[in-house]
């Protein structure tokens, strides 16, 4: 069933340069309705943030994509596909990764383990080894704890783990939900770096995070999500210097 | 000395006897969390079979192994898919109770066949052959037992250490949605837990048969000396349940070897509850038992 947007909505249809498309999703949990009619769309080569309070629903909507919960309605186009009728296992193979919400690395799994983890979809032997040498290169300071356990790592290390993880996947998106959560300055900077290199690497982003003020700083473009809508959208320049914005998020 | 080093080499075997079966047990509920009281009924249809198919179907002894183990991982893997895939989300009790329907409708399905009392199978070795060592009596059936329990330690280490399935299966015992989220398919690693399990059960199971000679459909009682072993070990870890295994076995059998020279109030039958002794001392020194982890771990 089509709905009318609502008046903030960017008005720009599936295009082409779409590389996620997220049409019209409702999710539930059980009679809770968390994602409301939630309309929006990363294209191709961008980074799109997601803000939103405690609560509104930023890791549902990832959830939701990688077919973790299942929406009710709508539809999830990845370049022009539906995947929001495909399992998890399906949608990992199209080249998604995921870097959850409090890392959730392997704890028991060595560092090495875990990004062979990351590379489940991928087939290639020699591709995997190269991954591995690639995220190595990204943060050394893994490479020193390639047979450490996980689960012994400092909270900052998990991290690059989670994200690192994640590259394995040879990914053409990556979702990224809240990755700089509990890290110091610094350690945000790294990752806030690497999230730009990343997609100098034509990797396409979509971000979700409490870090406002830094995410929109590096982002293209951004979706404010509350209570499971999506009130306001807009590039990351204007949403920094939106009223809205700075009220809620900016703290100021 | 050689009664006692008689004694440790009944138990060692015996041990692997409920190594084996705690392994199985171990990985099902590492990977999906449910504990199956059918575990020691595999035990009885494995080597029901394997005799079987030695004695009324005249086939040779490795080939009833094979199909013996084929039929059990069958039956584990499509018991899997068609009863408890359907129980995901409901109450741990409702769970427990349909893997004891299991046990149930496996131990009358021998029984039905009419031929529950049965000779082992056939082996290719003679059942009471063995070597003597300065006064030791190493009979060959113990030894295969524990060679084989060997083996399929190491080849289980080789598996879930080095192959792509193997990590899948730690990564999804540890965090399962995570381990979606790599596009890990949980429905494969249920079914490759419940195969892995029926079929380190129906070794034991043969082992056990010939061992004891005659069986008949009470042989998966086993599996009540595989808790001790299990809980002994840490219910969540593997080379736990192995040691916890060889442990009660040694244990069980030193008491049995030894309760008639100790003292009349102990008495006979003693080492038929010093696995359980054993156990409840252990989880009030260690609650997570020898290898378990607690689970405190930083998320
Ligand atoms: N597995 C679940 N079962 C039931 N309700 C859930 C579940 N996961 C999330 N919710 C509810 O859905 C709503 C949205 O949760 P979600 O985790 O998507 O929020 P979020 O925007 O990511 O919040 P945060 O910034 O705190 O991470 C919340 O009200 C939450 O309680
Ligand atoms: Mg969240």
């Amino acid at each position: 069933m089509e709905t009318t947007q609502p008046a903030v909505m960017d008005s720009s249809s599936p295009t082409a340069e779409d590389m996620l498309s997220l049409q019209n999703i409702n999710t539930y949990y059980g009679p809770n309705h968390v994602l409301r009619n939630l309309t929006l769309d990363v294209r191709k080569g961008e980074i799109v943030c997601l803000l939103g309070a405690n609560a509104a629903g930023k890791s549902t909507t990832m959830k939701t994509i990688f077919g973790l919960v299942k929406p009710r309605s709508g539809r999830i186009l990845l370049e022009g596909e539906r995947i929001d009728t495909l399992g998890t296992d399906a949608i990992i193979k199209r080249r998604l990764a995921l870097v959850p919400e409090a890392r959730r690395v392997f704890s028991r799994m060595s560092v090495r383990e875990n990004l062979e983890m990351g590379a489940y979809m991928i087939p290639d032997k020699a591709a995997v080894l190269s991954g591995i040498e690639f995220v190595y290169n990204l943060f050394p300071r893994l490479k020193e704890r390639d047979k450490q356990t996980a689960g012994t790592l400092s909270g900052g290390e998990q991290q690059m783990l989670a994200m690192g993880r994640a590259l394995m996947a040879q990914p053409r998106l990556i979702c990224m939900d809240e990755p700089s959560m509990g890290l110091s300055p610094i350690l945000t900077q790294t990752i806030f770096d690497t999230i730009q290199s990343v997609r100098q690497q034509g990797v396409t982003v979509f971000l979700v995070e409490q870090n406002a003020f830094m995410a929109l700083n590096i982002a293209d473009r951004g979706y404010v999500l509350q209570q499971g809508q999506i009130v306001l959208t807009d590039t990351a320049k204007n949403l920094l210097t939106n009223d809205l914005v700075r009220r809620a998020y900016l703290g100021g | 000395m050689a009664y006692f080093i008689q004694l440790a080499f009944a138990g060692l075997a015996q041990g692997c006897i409920y190594a084996l079966v705690a392994l199985g047990f171990t990985i099902i509920f590492k990977s999906s969390g449910v504990i199956n009281f059918a575990q020691g009924e595999f035990l009885l249809v494995g080597a029901f079979i394997a005799s079987v198919a030695t004695f009324e179907w005249g086939l040779n002894f490795f080939l009833a192994v094979f199909i013996a183990l084929l039929i059990t991982v069958l039956i584990g893997v499509l018991f899997e898919r068609f009863a408890l895939r359907y129980m995901i989300g409901r109450p741990a009790f409702a769970i427990i109770m349909i893997t004891i329907g299991l046990d149930i409708l496996l131990r009358t399905g021998v029984v039905m066949t009419g031929k529950a009392n049965e000779r082992p199978p056939a082996t290719p070795y003679g059942i009471a052959s063995g070597v003597n060592y300065g006064g030791v009596h190493f009979g060959e059936n113990a030894l295969w037992t524990i060679l084989v329990t060997l083996i399929c330690c190491v080849a289980l280490y080789i598996f879930f250490r080095y192959t792509r399935y193997g990590l899948a299966m730690r990564a999804a015992a540890i965090d399962q949605e995570a381990a979606l989220a790599m596009g890990v398919n949980i429905r494969l690693v249920y079914a490759l837990a419940w195969g892995i399990a029926a079929a380190v059960a129906t070794i034991a199971g043969i082992f056990l048969a010939i061992n004891v000679t005659t069986f008949d459909s009470t042989l998966g009682s086993i599996a009540l000396f595989a808790f001790p072993a299990i809980i002994l070990g840490g219910l969540d870890s593997i080379p736990g349940a192995v040691v916890g295994g060889v442990v009660i076995g040694l244990v069980q059998l030193l008491t049995q070897g030894y309760e008639s020279h100790i003292a009349n109030f102990v008495g006979i039958g003693f080492d038929t509850i010093t696995p359980y002794l054993l156990m409840i001392i252990i989880l009030l020194v260690r609650p997570y038992g020898l290898f378990g982890t607690r689970k405190v771990e930083r998320v």
